[in-house]
């Protein structure tokens, strides 16, 4: 399949995923479409590290790790993200015990 | 890499000191010990003795310029520890976990002072921003407190999305994530990389709080206790300019038409609104938040300028601008009144520490004979040498406008009177008052003898 299929899909869940965050008023909604965004990404370097591999392969460079380094950084995306995950429930853990609601108007308080 | 794996050492070892030592002042004295350990460890390896031979060829480069940024936040963080480390025990009773979050947002500061490949850029900003959203939300019980770290903490993920989108479009461009490899010859630009580097270039102006992406900043930096808002406006605000900093001048380098005048956009926004709104604050709290914005702005021409007076320029800068800050908000965390009334009549009871501050709100301001004013001096002088004449005219109109809310604390301080309310309550131990003029005697002598620190990055 052409590389711009790939490009096409993840920017489209990638900008759900944005979309989601600037609309939706639940906080454990934005995160999952935080979340969304991250896993476009991913899909995304692993798209564009297969296109590298087969790039090099059809100029008959005999290298069999060109590439690889895309996918490498999907496992670091990934472990930062559970990282994330961890503090960011607890935020919402610690939010909701002091004032029994998740949603993000929550937010606004501190304006004034 | 000494600094690194000492600093990440003592972050673990400040963890274990929560359980063996009960004694809150054996826990900061431990700290201050370990963190002057990193710094001896650091001076060791700027004058060329490396403890570890790790080979980190296309990761991190361990080069006078992150070295020396890594002294400078290693040493700042030594002067916050000095300064407040008593105040952190008021925040919660975790009081060991801070010391050791804060050993942690050191060690993503080095990364991001020495990447070379934008795995650890992004590894080294991560580092840096998750310790930072927990210590934002460090007191449990405070609504306000809360809500700051929720914001950070979405506002942060978000950007973090951003700039990884950016670094996936660069490695689709260039197949490799390597500074060096993403900078491309001008005859031919793939778009994938443009695009690439605009949302790089937005992640790192939300993670730096250049306008139009500031909105966070100012609440997460009221809503943070203050001890923990001292160190998020100072050492992590410099990390990410450095960081900032380093991708553009080796990555986007030879593409500069590309986002110059983005970057001169983003410059002159953020000199605007930091400075337009920091004058219309009541709040020295909330002023200060404004005024990092406003700061920030003065650091980007550094990115706009991007060269050798630049690395310069914003190597001083971080110092000047870190002294400082930590200095207002150290006396500020000792203030009942966070009101710019609160501080009326305070040189008549306090006149060493009212002293002290006056250097330091000099300093920020840009006055002569300070270290404020020679690294914006540099920063113009950088910008300069890029031929952007009308940057600069604004960026000293606006840098006239800080005055204003800058002396503001000063009239408070010596030309108003208590009148009526509370009486002024300030202990400062002899130990407190000691450090805080020999901070205020550092910002003296870099603003006469900024070589001092310059020289270190050429030899």
């Amino acid at each position: 399949m052409p590389i711009n299929y790939y490009i096409f899909l993840s920017l489209a869940l990638f900008i759900i995923g944005i979309i989601g965050v600037l609309t939706r008023r639940n906080v454990i909604i934005v995160f999952m479409c935080i979340e969304l965004m991250l896993n476009a990404v991913n899909l995304l370097l692993v798209a564009f590290s297969k296109m590298h591999h087969l790039a090099a392969a059809g100029a008959g460079n005999a290298v069999n790790n060109v590439g690889s380094e895309g996918q490498l950084f999907v496992f670091f995306i990934m472990v930062v993200a559970a990282a994330e995950v961890s503090v960011g429930l607890a935020i919402i853990v610690m939010l909701y015990r002091n004032t029994r609601s998740v949603d993000i108007n929550f937010l606004n308080r501190l304006k004034h | 890499m000494n600094a690194l794996i000492f600093s990440a050492l003592s972050g673990v070892a400040m963890m274990f000191s929560g359980i063996l030592l009960h004694n809150k002042a054996a826990i900061r004295n431990l700290a201050i010990v370990l963190l002057l350990a990193v710094i001896v460890a650091n001076i060791a390896e700027l004058r060329g003795v490396s403890f570890f031979n790790i080979n980190t060829a296309g990761l991190m480069a361990f080069d006078s310029f992150a070295l020396l940024f890594s002294t400078i936040a290693a040493g700042a963080t030594l002067v916050f520890f000095l300064l407040s480390g008593s105040d952190m025990e008021k925040v919660g009773s975790n009081f060991s976990d801070y010391f050791a979050l804060i050993f942690f947002i050191l060690c993503g500061v080095i990364i991001s002072a020495a990447f070379q490949s934008l795995l650890m850029l992004f590894l080294g900003i991560e580092i840096m921003s998750i310790p930072l959203y927990i210590l934002a939300g460090s007191d449990k019980r405070n609504l306000k407190s809360n809500e700051a770290s929720l914001k950070y903490f979405l506002m942060g993920s978000f950007s973090t999305g951003i700039m990884l989108m950016g670094i996936a479009l660069c490695y689709g461009a260039a197949g490799s994530f390597n500074l060096t490899s993403v900078a491309f010859d001008t005859a031919k630009i793939p778009v994938l990389l443009i695009a690439g580097m605009m949302l790089l270039l937005f992640g790192m102006s939300f993670k730096v709080s250049a306008a139009p992406f500031h909105f966070w900043t100012p609440d997460v930096y009221d809503g943070s206790p203050t001890v923990f808002t001292s160190f998020m406006a100072t050492v992590v605000k410099a990390g990410g300019f450095i960081a900032f900093m380093r991708l553009f001048a080796e990555s986007f380098n030879t593409i500069q038409g590309e986002w110059k005048l983005l970057v001169a956009i983003i410059t002159a926004a953020t000199l605007f609104v930091g400075n337009i709104t920091a004058v219309f604050q009541q709040s020295v709290k909330r002023m200060l938040a404004y005024s990092s914005i406003a700061q920030a702005g003065f650091m980007m021409l550094a990115i706009y300028a991007i060269n050798s007076d630049a690395k310069e320029g914003l190597l001083l800068y971080a110092a000047a601008y870190s002294l400082a800050t930590i200095g207002i908000f150290a006396v500020l965390i000792r203030m009942q009144d966070y009101t710019f009334d609160g501080f009326n009549g305070f040189a008549r009871q306090q006149p060493v520490v009212a002293a002290a501050l006056v250097i330091f709100i000099l300093s920020l301001a840009g006055i002569p004979l300070t270290a404020g004013f020679l690294s914006k001096f540099m920063m113009l002088r950088a910008a300069i040498a890029n031929g952007s004449v009308w940057l600069v005219i604004f960026a000293v109109l606006m840098a006239a406008v800080s005055v204003y809310y800058y002396f503001r604390l000063i009239q408070a301080m010596y030309f108003k009177e208590r009148t009526s309310g509370n009486a002024l309550v300030f202990n400062a131990s002899p130990a407190f008052t000691y450090t805080l003029v020999a901070v205020a005697a550092i910002t003296i002598i870099l603003g006469l003898f900024p070589s001092l620190l310059t020289y270190w990055l050429y030899f």
